[in-house]
């Protein structure tokens, strides 16, 4: 069934607005994407300990609350809507969602209690140079020796990886791949924070040179696993992306009700009109393919995973960007300055669209999968 | 309509099956089939009894459908026969429809044995469908009307035009309107084919010159045609906004078809990853078009519709321009034959042909989808003021009566 969205869905909406609203407005936003770290340590702990946010969709036998992608798209859909800066897709969906596809159950059972509660904040180290979340372009090595593995090699665009207490990391060992846990304080791994377009998200490059690692995958084929950990977190960013959009679309219209030109409030003209029509399409658009591979998702059909989360992050991708880009345009020389937060939303948007494979990367998926 | 009462699928399907019974498509024919599917409530479930329904919610209809598709597939070939009168002339009638009119008139629509077609439309006033010039003088139990119609579908073909015409030019545009329901055989109606880009004329011109209409064939009162008008055109963006119902369906099935059998193989590799993309961005657009009027239907049945219903037509209008535009990229040199050729015909149905010769037809065809109906800019505006809330532009013929409002042709 499509759409079924249920009265606690809307609870949860609800509950999570008000929180965003009241911990993460503009001017919080502005001050943690400042900082090195990125985030607000006290809020992040709040958001776990009140709200529970942090274990969404980890089991409730290990400390989470047992939901599915549906709840993880409302919240995301809001810390979009805010521009909230935690490494809430990091830990809470990357690294929780690969640890439930992937990891062992004693990793589980260990990891999974300390994400969920906001102890740790975890990432997955999967990209390189190329920043295609492709399991055949990993080339970090991981060595054995004796009882313990050691890790060779360069992870780069890796979320949050800079402040991570923990490193899932993906790499190549005799027998193939392999996912392994590393500390993120571990002698021989060099963290670098990226100076990244998008200042409200970040990124670092971490090399790790003979680090002590844990493997942690369990039996079965891990790059299938990795694959739909990806999708999960793809189907969580296009929500991301929604939210975003559609501040985005709300920013513009309510300019445009109250910026008078030429003795007419500009949103009578046709040209802005038209703009914010046009944005209204591609922001329900956007929606229907993030709620519908939400849904897709929670059903647990892994075919129907795979094409609804590459549909959707396409889609919402391009339209998020254009809804940011036409922000700035509708705002005039005001949505081009450092003051207004158009410039957030639109570097937010761009790099959304290109972390974790660009629209036209998911296409090409789509179409082999489609037959197209 | 009267208050919804509730009824099991089981006992729905239970009606079907009485139906299928009395008279099966496969031994009577398709009027005398659809006339008994009217009779027994199963035309539009959610219309009151008597009047081809049951009074239930129209969500209903499905199961109708769904059991008449699985055992009376060939009932659905004819459905397009009468696309206005089916999807706009029926809720405009059964709403404002004289009591004594509506059976009669509504089974005839549902069999298809009255073509309807709507007289909305003038060369003086398009989009400004309010502005429109024909005018209908009162005499006696009559009303005579003289103007000029014009893209009006199917016209040749109709038994009954649902009319707007001013019968008050001394009052501003919207206030002076009224809607008439008009015998297109009456004497003074003359329908000329209009000739369009694809050769053919499903288009009407329809001049009126002394034409009469009784009195009782006024929907609505007096004056209050813009508020009759307004429940057609509802229903005609419904209709032209949906989407197909099927994943992958209705357009973008044939552009995939198109691209499978005839592009994709031949091309260099350039030009097929540029296609190929275009094309699965096309299927996606497709895809969101079809859920999100899924999200809208769920929205209504939850008594809370948001914007997703108001976005289809617009949606549907730009993407089909653009599937049919790439169909005759992904032809490349064979687009420039056109097999159909562009002998004048006068259609009276919908539907035709095989993938090639609809792309190409559908190319030239779907040029319209952004006009009728209401323009693509008509339905920004709508978007952007009823949706969005953004202030109107200031308009120069608010309150001032028709007759001295500045007008072209």
């Amino acid at each position: 069934m499509d759409f079924a969205f249920t009265e606690e869905h809307e609870e949860l909406r609800q509950t999570v607005r008000r929180f965003l609203e009241n911990k993460s407005p503009e001017a919080a936003v502005r001050r943690w994407m400042e900082t090195e770290r990125g985030y607000d340590e006290d809020v992040w702990l709040e958001m776990a300990g009140q709200m529970g946010l942090q274990g969404l969709i980890v089991p409730e036998a290990q400390g989470g609350a047992g939901l599915g992608p549906v709840e993880l798209a409302i919240v995301m859909e809001e810390m979009g809507r805010v521009l909230f800066c935690a490494p809430y897709l990091s830990s809470a969906v990357l690294a929780a969602r690969a640890l439930l596809e992937a990891a062992s159950e004693e990793a589980k059972a260990e990891l999974l209690p300390r994400i969920a509660s906001g102890e740790i904040v975890a990432t997955l180290a999967f990209t390189e140079k190329q920043a295609l979340w492709d399991p055949e372009l990993v080339r970090t090595e991981a060595v054995r020796r004796g009882d313990s593995w050691s890790i060779d090699g360069v992870k780069d665009y890796v979320l949050d990886g800079h402040v991570a207490h923990v490193l899932l990391v993906v790499a190549r060992t005799d027998d193939g791949l392999g996912l392994f846990r590393v500390e993120g304080e571990a002698e021989g791994l060099r963290r670098t924070l990226l100076p990244t377009l998008d200042l409200t998200r970040k990124l670092a490059r971490c090399q790790f040179s003979k680090t002590p690692a844990v493997r942690i995958d369990r039996d079965g084929d891990l790059a299938k696993a990795l694959e739909r950990t990806v999708a999960h977190t793809l189907v969580a960013l296009s929500a991301e992306q929604v939210g975003g959009a559609q501040r985005c679309l709300e920013m513009s219209t309510d300019y445009a009700k109250t910026r008078i030109q030429f003795g007419r409030p500009i949103g009578s003209f046709q040209a802005i009109k038209h703009k914010c029509a046009d944005m209204l399409v591609e922001v329900e658009f956007a929606r229907s393919a993030a709620y519908h591979a939400a849904f897709r998702a929670a059903e647990g059909d892994e075919n129907e995973l795979l094409t609804a989360s590459a549909m959707a992050k396409s889609y919402c991708s391009e339209a998020y960007f254009r809804a940011a880009a036409e922000t700035i345009q509708i705002h005039g020389g005001m949505g081009f300055t450092w003051e207004h937060p158009a410039h957030l939303y639109f570097k937010r948007a761009k790099s959304s669209a290109l972390l974790f494979g660009d629209p036209v990367f998911h296409r090409e998926k789509l179409a082999d999968r489609l037959g197209i | 309509m009267a208050p919804q009462r509730t009824m099991s699928e089981e006992e729905l399907r239970e009606r079907v099956r009485a139906l299928l019974d009395e008279a099966h498509p496969d031994e009577v024919d398709q009027f005398t089939f659809r006339g008994a599917q009217f009779d027994h409530g199963l035309a539009w479930v959610h219309f009151p009894e008597g009047l081809g329904g049951l009074g239930l919610s129209p969500k209903m209809q499905a199961v109708v459908n769904d059991e008449l598709r699985k055992h009376a597939k060939r009932v659905y070939e004819d459905l397009m026969v009468n696309p206005i009168g089916i999807g706009m002339g029926a809720p405009t009638l059964l709403a404002y429809g004289p009591e004594e009119l509506k059976k009669p008139l509504l089974r005839r629509i549902f069999t298809g044995e009255d073509i309807w077609c709507q007289l909305f439309s003038e060369p003086g006033a398009g989009s400004d469908v309010a502005g429109l010039a024909t005018r209908a003088v009162r005499d006696g139990d009559d009303w005579i009307v003289n103007g000029q119609k014009v893209w009006t579908t199917l016209a040749h073909v109709a038994k009954w035009g649902m009319l707007l015409a001013r019968t008050n030019p001394d009052v501003p545009k919207h206030e002076g309107l009224s809607y008439f329901l008009l015998d297109m055989k009456s004497p003074g109606v003359e329908v000329r084919p209009l000739y369009q880009i694809t050769g053919e004329a499903e288009f009407n011109e329809v001049f009126l010159n002394d034409v009469r209409i009784p009195h009782r064939y006024m929907l609505g009162k007096e004056g209050e045609g813009w508020k009759v008008a307004i429940t057609t055109l509802m229903n005609e963006r419904t209709a032209l906004g949906g989407g197909s119902s099927r994943k992958g369906g209705g357009p973008i099935a044939v552009l995939v078809q198109l691209w499978q059998e005839r592009g994709r193989d031949s091309l260099s590799p350039a030009r097929r990853a540029v296609l190929r993309d275009h094309i699965t961005q096309l299927y996606i657009e497709s895809e969101l078009l079809r859920l999100t009027a899924l999200r809208a239907r769920a929205a209504q049945k939850s008594g809370h519709p948001g914007p997703e219903g108001s976005v289809g037509k617009l949606a549907q209008a730009e993407l089909y321009k653009r599937i049919w535009e790439c169909g005759l990229d992904v032809l490349g040199a064979e687009g420039l034959v056109y097999e159909a050729g562009y002998e004048r015909r006068r259609p009276t149905g919908f539907g035709r042909g095989d993938a090639l010769s609809l792309a190409k037809y559908q190319f030239l065809r779907s040029r319209a989808n952004s006009i009728e109906g209401g323009t693509s800019e008509v339905m920004r505006n709508i978007l952007g003021e009823r949706v969005l809330g953004l202030p109107q532009e200031p308009r120069v013929d608010k309150g001032v009566p028709w007759k001295d409002v500045p007008r072209s042709g």
